[in-house]
C-alpha cells in the first residue's frame, strides 16, 4: 500500500464526536494538573521580584534570609552557569536577573523553605540595592535615538539612522512594482494602528515539583506546552545531561502558547539542587500576569490602493512590535501573514521589532498575526465603506487560492479562503437585518500551521485494546483525535484506543504543542505507526496460515488473505492476532519518529454583529459566527471549540483586555479584575461552520485550526464598531472610554 | 493571629478594642485583603454568630438587615424585594453568585470602597446603621458612615450591627445602575441611584439621588434629586438631574476610566435610574 498516498475514502470514527477522554477527570478533579503533586520532604518555593522597571542589581544580600528557620536554600543568578548561547542565556536571565531588572516582576531571588510563612519572611528579608534606570514601556517611544537602552549590544546590525539600539529586529516580504501598483488605484487609503499587549489568560498559572538527587539526576513534574523543551532548557540553564532529567507533563489548564518557554522551572530545579529536597514552585496570578509572557505590543502603518471596482492594486504594511526586553522575532510572522488572505501584483510588509521594559513576550495563538491583519482587514473595509462596495464581495474578488504566490513567497495550494467567504456569504448572518445602533463586521484570518517532530508508539495489547504513547500535551483534544486516527487505521472501536502523553523518558523527542502541529503532525506519525503495527498484524496472520505475508491484507480491522491466489482463510481479527502475539513472535507495536512539513496553511472568515450604546460607550457582542478551514475535522467538537476559543480570546483583545502600565513603568492591572478577559455573560453563543478542503500535505487531509481563529477578531469588531458608532478607531482595546470619546468627538 | 466567635456584641466590642483587629462578616473583602497582604490583622472577629445579625426583621414598616445578611438572602425576601428593589438589585452586583452567598451590605459599606455597588441606594433609601460598640448602641445615617477611600466613621471597637431600611409609603420606587465594561464581575466606573415618590398625579414629590465611583466616598446629590421634584420626568426635568450630577462629580482618572468618561456616565445611568425607579413607583412618563 502506498504509505501517504491521500485517497477519498469513507470515515468511519474520524469525523465523529465522541466522548472527550478527559472529561470525566476535569470535571471531578481527578486531573492532576502542575501544582497536585507533592512528594515527601517537600519544600515550598517563592520568588523575589523587581518593584522597577529597570534598574541595575548592585547587591543582593541574602545572609539574612538564610538564618530564617525552616529555609533551606536561597538561589540567584551566581547559582546558575552562564550558557554560550544567547536565546538560553535570554530564558535563563529571564528566570532569574542577572545583573540589571527589565521589567517590573522580573525574578531576582527565589527561596525554598519548610513552609510558605518562613519563604514569605524570607523573600523580605533578602536585601537588594538597586541602581534605578529610566525605562521604556512604549513601543514607538522605544524606537527613539534618544530611548532609555533596554539591553546592551543587541541592536539590529543595520538600525537606520537616528533609532534607538533598543532595535533588534528587521525583515522584509513582497514582491512587484508599488509604485505602479498605486499609479493604477482610484483610491489610496493609508492608516497607523496601535494594539496593546495581551496576555494568554490560561486558567492554570505555571506550576512544577523539582526534585535533584546528591547524584545529580533529577526529575521535574509540571505543566507545559512541551517536556522536551523544558528539558533540553533546564539541562542547558543547569549544566545537566539531558538523560539525567527527567520531565512529565502534567494535565495543563490551558496554554495558547504561553506554556511554550521556562519561567520557573530551572528555578525550582536550582533550589532542589541546592536543599536536597523536592521543591514545588506555584506562580500567583499576580505573578503570572507581570512576569509570564503576554503577547507583543504593536504600532501598524498600513497602505492599501484599491480600483473603483474593488480590486487591490498595490499593498503595503510597516509593523513595529515590542516583544518586550529580549530579541525576538515574532514581527517576522506578523510581516508574513498581514496580506497573506489576498491575491496581490504589488506588496510589501517590513516589519521592526524594539525592546520595552515590558517582560519578555511568549507566543500566543497565531503570535503576530492578529495585529497583522487587524490593520490591513480594517483599511480594507474602511475602503469598502468608501467606494460602497460589499466587504465579502471585495474579499472574494481579491482573494488568494491554490497557485497564487503569497505576499511571504510561498506559493499556496489548496486553500480553503475563497470556500470560506463563500460560506460567509450564504449565511443567513450575513443577511439578517440590524437595528438601531448595531453594525456588522467582518475580516479574513490566516495562520501558517507547522508540522515538525513527534514520535509515537502504538502497542497493541493482547487483550485487544490498543495504547498509543506520544510525547505531545494535549491542549486542544489531541487526544481524542488521536485515538480516533488508530482507531480508524486499525479498523477497531474508538473506545479500544487510549492515548497517553509520555515524560521524556518514556517515549523520542517531540516538538513542542505549538504552531496547531498536534493533530496534524502527531495524527500523522499515528497513521505510520498504526500502518507499522497492521504488517506485523498481518506478518503473524501469515505465519499462522502459513503463506507469504505480502498475500494478507488488513481490511476492517482484521487480517485477511489478500486474494483468492493467496489461500481461503477467514478474517483474523486484531483481538485473535493480539490474543496469541506473545506466542508468535512476541508483543506487537508500530512506532513512528518523524518530521513532516506539507502542514496546510489555514483560513478562516468571521462576521460580526454588535452594538454600540451611543450614551456610554458600552459594547454588546449580539452575534458571531466563525468560517475556518480545517482541512478535515477529526473531531467535529474539538474544532468547533477552538473556532470558538480563539474567537472569544480575541473579542477579549478588540474589546477590554490590555497591559496598562503607569508613569512609574509598572503594571496596574495584574489581575483578572482589572484585566478584563470577557466572562460567559459577555459573549454570544458563536455559531461555528466548518470548511473542509483537505490538505494534500497530509492523508486524512488534516489542517491545523488551534490559532487562525484569534487572528480575525480583532478587525471584525472593529469593523462592526465602526458601522455601529459611526465612527472608526485605530487603536485597540476599544474600551467604552475610547469608543464615547470618539464619538463625542464626532458629535 | 486569633479568630474569635463572641456571642455578645459586648464580647464583640471588646475584641475589636484590641490592636489590628478586623471584623469578619461575608469576609469576601477581608480575605481577599489578607491574601494580597493589604491587612494582616492579629483578631478576626466574626460577627455571624450575635444575636439577630442573621435575620431580616419588619420594624416600623420597615426592613432591619442583620450585618451578616448575605446578598441572596437578600434576594430571597420578596417584601424586601418589592420595597427596595434598587437596594437589593445594587447588594446582588457584588462579586459572581458564589460571592452572593457570603457577602454582606453592610460588610460592603465598611470596607469603604468609594465605587462600592451596595451603597448608594442606601443613602437615597435614607438607611441608617445601628452601631455597637464599648458604649453601647448608637444610630447613624448611612450616608455618614463612609469617609473616604478605605475609610469609614466608626470608632475603635465599633461595628455595624444592622441597617434599617425606613418604611416605605405609596407610589414609592427605586432603582440602581452602574456601568462596567464587561456584563457582570467588575468594579463599578459609575454608580447612579434613585428613590423617587410621587404624588397621586404622578409628579415627583420626593427625590434622592445618589452617585457611587465618582467621588472619595459615594455621595448623595441633593441639587439632582431637586432637579426631579414636580416633574414628570419630563426631558428638561432629566436634563437639570444630568447636569446636576456632572457637576457633583470630582472622578479621578485611573485604569478603569477617566474623569471625563466617569463624569458623564453617572449622568447617564441617574436619567436611565431615575426612568426605572418612576416606572417601579407607578408613574407613566
Amino acid at each position: 500500500m502506498a504509505f501517504d498516498e491521500q485517497k477519498k475514502r469513507d470515515f468511519k470514527v474520524v469525523g465523529t464526536r465522541p466522548v472527550r477522554p478527559d472529561g470525566i477527570d476535569k470535571v471531578t478533579g481527578r486531573a492532576m494538573y502542575g501544582a497536585d503533586l507533592s512528594a515527601p520532604g517537600m519544600l515550598v518555593a517563592r520568588v523575589l521580584r523587581s518593584p522597577h522597571a529597570h534598574a541595575r542589581i548592585v547587591r543582593i544580600d541574602t545572609s539574612k534570609a538564610e538564618k530564617i528557620p525552616g529555609v533551606k536554600a536561597v538561589v540567584t543568578s551566581a547559582d546558575l552557569g552562564r550558557p554560550a548561547d544567547e536565546a538560553l542565556r535570554d530564558t535563563q536571565d529571564n528566570c532569574l536577573a542577572h545583573d540589571k531588572v527589565l521589567y517590573d516582576g522580573h525574578p531576582v531571588a527565589a527561596v525554598a523553605a519548610t513552609s510558605a510563612q518562613a519563604a514569605k519572611a524570607a523573600l523580605a528579608a533578602i536585601e537588594v540595592t538597586y541602581e534605578k534606570l529610566p525605562h521604556v514601556t512604549d513601543v514607538d517611544a522605544a524606537m527613539k535615538a534618544d530611548a532609555p537602552v533596554v539591553l546592551e549590544g543587541r541592536a539590529y546590525e543595520e538600525v537606520p539612522e537616528g533609532w534607538s539600539q533598543n532595535v533588534t529586529n528587521h525583515c522584509e516580504f513582497g514582491h512587484g512594482d508599488l509604485e505602479d501598483g498605486f499609479a493604477k488605484a482610484d483610491l489610496i487609503v493609508e492608516r497607523s494602528f496601535k494594539t496593546e499587549a495581551t496576555h494568554q489568560g490560561y486558567i492554570e498559572p505555571h506550576a512544577c515539583l523539582a526534585s535533584v538527587g546528591p547524584d545529580g539526576r533529577g526529575e521535574l513534574w509540571c505543566c507545559t506546552q512541551g517536556q522536551y523543551m523544558v528539558r533540553e532548557t533546564c539541562a542547558g540553564i543547569l549544566e545537566m545531561d539531558a538523560s539525567q532529567l527527567k520531565v512529565t507533563p502534567s494535565e495543563i489548564g490551558g496554554g495558547f502558547g504561553g506554556k511554550t518557554t521556562v519561567f520557573i522551572e530551572p528555578v525550582a530545579l536550582a533550589l532542589s539542587r541546592k536543599a536536597g529536597r523536592p521543591v514545588k514552585l506555584v506562580m500567583t496570578r499576580d505573578e503570572v500576569f507581570r512576569a509570564s509572557g503576554p503577547t507583543i505590543q504593536s504600532s501598524t502603518d498600513v497602505k492599501i490602493g484599491m480600483t473603483r471596482d474593488g480590486r487591490i492594486t498595490a499593498a503595503e504594511a510597516t509593523l513595529r512590535y515590542s516583544g518586550g526586553c529580549y530579541p525576538n522575532s515574532t514581527c517576522m510572522m506578523g510581516a508574513q501573514a498581514a496580506f497573506a488572505p489576498y491575491d496581490l501584483e504589488a506588496v510589501k510588509t517590513v516589519g521592526w521589532n524594539a525592546l520595552t521594559n515590558r517582560p519578555k513576550e511568549i507566543s500566543y495563538r497565531a503570535p503576530g498575526a492578529p495585529t497583522a491583519i487587524y490593520a490591513v482587514e480594517s483599511v480594507i473595509d474602511e475602503m469598502c465603506q468608501e467606494l460602497g462596495l460589499d466587504p465579502i464581495d471585495v474579499r472574494l474578488q481579491n482573494a488568494a487560492d491554490k497557485g497564487t504566490k503569497s505576499s511571504y513567497g510561498v506559493t499556496f495550494q489548496d486553500i480553503g479562503l475563497k470556500a470560506a467567504l463563500e460560506a460567509a456569504k450564504a449565511h443567513p448572518h450575513y443577511s439578517a437585518p440590524l437595528g438601531p445602533n448595531q453594525g456588522r463586521g467582518l475580516s479574513c484570518g490566516f495562520w501558517f500551521n507547522f508540522g515538525g517532530n513527534s514520535s509515537v508508539t502504538l502497542s497493541v495489547n493482547t487483550d485487544g485494546t490498543v495504547s498509543v504513547t506520544e510525547g505531545n500535551p494535549d491542549i486542544g483534544g489531541s487526544r481524542a483525535s488521536i485515538s480516533m486516527i488508530a482507531a480508524e487505521e486499525l479498523g477497531i472501536p474508538y473506545e479500544r484506543v487510549r492515548t497517553l502523553v509520555a515524560d521524556t523518558a518514556s517515549i523520542g523527542h517531540s516538538d513542542t504543542t505549538d504552531g496547531s502541529r498536534v493533530t496534524f503532525m502527531v495524527g500523522l506519525a499515528t497513521i505510520r505507526a498504526a500502518r507499522e503495527a497492521t504488517q506485523k498484524m498481518c506478518a503473524r496472520a501469515a505465519k499462522i496460515w502459513g503463506i507469504e505475508p505480502d498475500a494478507v491484507e488488513w481490511v476492517d480491522g482484521a487480517a485477511q488473505p489478500a486474494g483468492p491466489n493467496a489461500g481461503k482463510f477467514p478474517p483474523m481479527s486484531l483481538a485473535e492476532i493480539a490474543a496469541t502475539s506473545l506466542k508468535t513472535g512476541g508483543p506487537i507495536a508500530g512506532h513512528c519518529e518523524s518530521t513532516a512539513d506539507g502542514a496546510g496553511v489555514s483560513f478562516g472568515v468571521h462576521l460580526c454583529d454588535i452594538e454600540v450604546d451611543p450614551e456610554t460607550g458600552f459594547t454588546k457582542v449580539l452575534r458571531y459566527t466563525v468560517f475556518q478551514d480545517a482541512g478535515k475535522a477529526i473531531h467535529p467538537d474539538y474544532v468547533e471549540g477552538q473556532m470558538q476559543g480563539g474567537a472569544a480570546q480575541g473579542i477579549g483583545w478588540a474589546l477590554n483586555e490590555e497591559y496598562i502600565y503607569g508613569e512609574d513603568g509598572r503594571l496596574q492591572n495584574a489581575g483578572f479584575l482589572d484585566y478584563r478577559i470577557p466572562v460567559a455573560s459577555d459573549l454570544p453563543p458563536i455559531d461555528t461552520v466548518i470548511v473542509e478542503v483537505p490538505n494534500p500535505g497530509h492523508p486524512y487531509g488534516v489542517r491545523g485550526v488551534g490559532e487562525t481563529s484569534i487572528v480575525p477578531p480583532l478587525a471584525a469588531l472593529s469593523n462592526a464598531v465602526s458601522r455601529a458608532a459611526r465612527v472608526r478607531l485605530r487603536e485597540l482595546p476599544m474600551s467604552p472610554p475610547k469608543i464615547l470619546k470618539a464619538m463625542m468627538a464626532k458629535g | 493571629m486569633r479568630y474569635a466567635i463572641p456571642k455578645t456584641a459586648a464580647e464583640a466590642a471588646s475584641l475589636l478594642m484590641e490592636e489590628a483587629a478586623r471584623v469578619l462578616a461575608g469576609g469576601t473583602d477581608l480575605l481577599v485583603q489578607m491574601k494580597s497582604g493589604v491587612r494582616s490583622p492579629e483578631v478576626i472577629v466574626d460577627i455571624k454568630h450575635l444575636p439577630g445579625l442573621r435575620d431580616i426583621s419588619r420594624e416600623g414598616g420597615g426592613f432591619r438587615i442583620g450585618a451578616a445578611v448575605s446578598g441572596a438572602e437578600m434576594q430571597e425576601d420578596a417584601e424586601l424585594v418589592a420595597a427596595w428593589p434598587g437596594v437589593v438589585e445594587g447588594v446582588n452586583l457584588i462579586g459572581s453568585t458564589q460571592i452572593q452567598g457570603r457577602a454582606t451590605m453592610a460588610g460592603n459599606l465598611c470596607n469603604g470602597s468609594p465605587a462600592a455597588d451596595g451603597v448608594p441606594a442606601q443613602i437615597a433609601a435614607q438607611a441608617v446603621a445601628r452601631i455597637a460598640g464599648p458604649e453601647g448602641e448608637r444610630d447613624c445615617p448611612v450616608a455618614e458612615i463612609p469617609t473616604g477611600p478605605g475609610k469609614t466613621s466608626l470608632g475603635r471597637g465599633e461595628f455595624i450591627a444592622s441597617i434599617l431600611l425606613p418604611a416605605r409609603p405609596d407610589r414609592s420606587g427605586d432603582a440602581y445602575l452602574r456601568f462596567i465594561p464587561r456584563t457582570e464581575m467588575d468594579i463599578a466606573v459609575a454608580g447612579a441611584a434613585v428613590n423617587l415618590v410621587l404624588a397621586e398625579d404622578g409628579t415627583v414629590k420626593e427625590a434622592r439621588v445618589a452617585l457611587g465611583a465618582v467621588a472619595p466616598t459615594a455621595i448623595l446629590v441633593e441639587e439632582a434629586g431637586a432637579a426631579l421634584v414636580g416633574s414628570k420626568l419630563e426631558e428638561p426635568a432629566l436634563a437639570a438631574l444630568v447636569r446636576a450630577c456632572e457637576a457633583a462629580c470630582k472622578p479621578i482618572d485611573d485604569k478603569r476610566g477617566t474623569a471625563e468618561f466617569r463624569t458623564h456616565v453617572a449622568g447617564v445611568l441617574a436619567k436611565r435610574a431615575a426612568r426605572i425607579a418612576y416606572d417601579r413607583a407607578g408613574g407613566r412618563a
